[in-house]
């Protein structure tokens, strides 16, 4: 229950408690089927980290292409003042 | 008594002309929010594809710094939620970073010393906050900019190491021409991680991570601070917390930004989105052949080959385009010394006034040695040369062209300095006197009397010698 608490903190996810019980007993199960995974013999293959199986190095050149306008680039946003994303206050600096 | 213990973490952005994983232009300085695209706002559905350019920096810079290149690399994700973050997560390398294992040496308290690099890894900046009143402002122009972030082994004991490491990382970077090292622009930043422990003990105490820091002497007075509240702390009998302190430039001291139970549990995974990065040893022996001679490297050499004092060698190699202008001044002329101080000073000095670079310099190396060709001579004296470089420097002639314009031609002809000499032994008997009658500190006057009627042109060694053997007994 703690555990799902700070996990649903960290996606910041407000849950009800009906949800983080009803989460806790969902996440268990899932957790319960990675421990069936666990038993398999996985040594010495290497990790999937990439479904395009064999590709490596897709890389491009160091080479400047057009950028969105500023409009572009703010007409989703909720809130702009003089072409700055406007949020709600941070308190304290990253 | 307690001893400190510093290991730091630096930012570097890497001179590209595009981002990381998109084409957005990376320059400083743009209108806000006009270098972005679906890539770098992390719209749905937008793709990124890794800058080469990045990633052979990354492996030079690695080089440089002694590191092992890693083979297969892989991007991860780095997750955290911040108004500067576009997607929700950073793209960053976790437990394959493309670079391992090296050192860079520092200099401090008269000796030098090796501090271990355990890592340096390719990762993407964050956009730009902005604290306002009505709420944060935020500006993504600098988000998606390729960084390199180098991580050193706890091998640090004091500011001045700290401060000296940093320089060298700083020259090293620049020398390569990676990053362009401004600490105030950000494109160099730095994180140093710092506890205390008992003098002879190997534990590590709680560290305490330091940022805000965009200066030198930020570092320094940073670092100097910390230690003493640390000291203070624990002297009382206290506990230090584990936590981010930012250094507060107003009120010159560190105040708590978060605490550990605070800050983030980052959940990296492999970023499925970008496929592994293989890096041959083909290619990393490619991008060795490119790396210049190091900063440290052609300070030595400076010492060996010019037999230059330390400071000179200092000083001329602190950039590669001043290094490069003397190297120039010395095939032409084979005095480095003399050189060596003219470009100290008075080069210096005027391009600093006209606000120039070494690499914008009006005075090519040809027209700075004519200069110091005449000097050695003795058509005109180092005092005369001095006075006229600000117009060689502002003009196109050359310095044989203004002594000669002029009339500065240094008089040396040893019969119309005898001449000279005789019309001030004539009118200052009382001193002559005194210099014969043992007071030879008057010779002084004399000579500068001869100089004040040659109207500085006279060479004032010569001048002096001939007093010398004039007044002799």
């Amino acid at each position: 229950m703690n555990q799902v608490e700070h996990v649903a903190n960290l996606a910041r996810l407000q849950l009800s408690r009906e949800e983080l019980e009803r989460l806790s007993t969902q996440l268990s199960r899932i957790l319960a089927y990675m421990e069936e995974l666990n038993a398999v013999d996985t040594a010495g293959i290497p990790g999937t980290t990439s479904v395009v199986a064999g590709d490596a190095n897709v890389l491009r050149e160091d080479e400047v292409q057009p950028s969105l306008s500023q409009d572009q680039a703010l007409r989703n946003a909720p809130d702009a003042v003089d072409g700055l994303f406007q949020v709600p206050q941070i308190i304290s600096d990253r | 008594m307690f001893e400190t213990v510093i290991g730091l973490e630096v930012h570097a952005q890497l001179q590209t002309q595009s981002k990381m994983f998109c084409g957005c232009a990376t320059e400083f300085g743009s209108p806000a929010n006009t270098r972005t695209c679906p890539v770098c706002l992390g719209l749905p559905g937008a793709l990124p594809v890794v800058n080469q350019r990045a990633v052979e920096m990354a492996i030079r810079t690695g080089l440089a710094l002694h590191c092992t290149v890693q083979s297969t690399n892989q991007f991860a994700r780095k997750n955290y939620f911040y108004p500067d973050l576009p997607k929700g997560y950073q793209i960053s390398q976790y437990d394959r970073p493309i670079c391992e294992n090296g050192w860079l040496e520092l200099q401090a308290n008269g000796t030098s010393k090796k501090v271990r690099i355990r890592r340096a890894h390719l990762e993407e900046d964050a956009g730009k906050n902005i604290h306002a009143d009505a709420g944060s402002l935020v500006d993504l122009n600098r988000a998606g900019t390729p960084l390199i972030e180098i991580v050193t082994e706890p091998d640090m004991h004091s500011a001045e190491e700290v401060v000296s490491y940093l320089k060298s990382l700083r020259d090293v970077l620049m020398y390569i021409g990676v990053c362009d090292g401004n600490m105030e622009q950000g494109s160099l930043r730095c994180e140093p991680n710092l506890s205390l422990r008992p003098v002879g003990s190997d534990a590590l105490g709680t560290k305490v991570e330091l940022k805000n820091i965009n200066s030198f002497k930020f570092v320094k007075d940073a670092i100097e601070y910390e230690i003493k509240r640390q000291t203070k702390v624990l002297s009382e009998g206290g506990t230090i917390h584990q936590e981010t302190r930012l250094w507060d430039i107003e009120r010159n001291q560190t105040a708590v930004m978060r605490s550990k139970e605070e800050a983030h549990d980052y959940r990296y995974f492999p970023d499925p989105d970008l496929v592994p990065l293989v890096i041959a040893e083909e290619w990393i022996e490619e991008l060795r052949a490119t790396i210049q001679e190091l900063p440290k490297d052609r300070h030595q050499r400076f010492l060996r080959d010019y037999g230059l004092p330390d400071y000179d060698a200092g000083v001329l190699t602190s950039s590669r385009a001043l290094a490069d202008y003397f190297e120039a001044c010395v095939t032409l002329f084979a005095e480095p010394k003399l050189i060596s101080n003219f470009l100290m000073s008075e080069f210096l000095r005027e391009l600093h006034q006209a606000g120039m670079t070494v690499e914008s310099s009006p005075v090519s190396p040809e027209r700075l040695v004519g200069l110091l060709q005449l000097v050695h001579d003795d058509t005109i004296s180092l005092k005369v040369a001095k006075e006229i470089f600000p117009e060689l420097f502002a003009g196109d002639k050359s310095a044989a062209q203004l002594v000669e314009e002029k009339g500065l031609r240094q008089l040396s002809d040893e019969g119309e300095l005898l001449a000279l000499i005789d019309a001030v032994i004539e009118q200052h008997p009382a001193q002559v006197a005194q210099y014969r009658g043992g007071k030879e500190t008057v010779i002084g006057f004399l000579v500068g009397q001869a100089m004040k009627r040659s109207g500085g042109k006279a060479n004032p060694q010569k001048v002096n010698a001939l007093f010398k053997t004039r007044l002799a007994p």
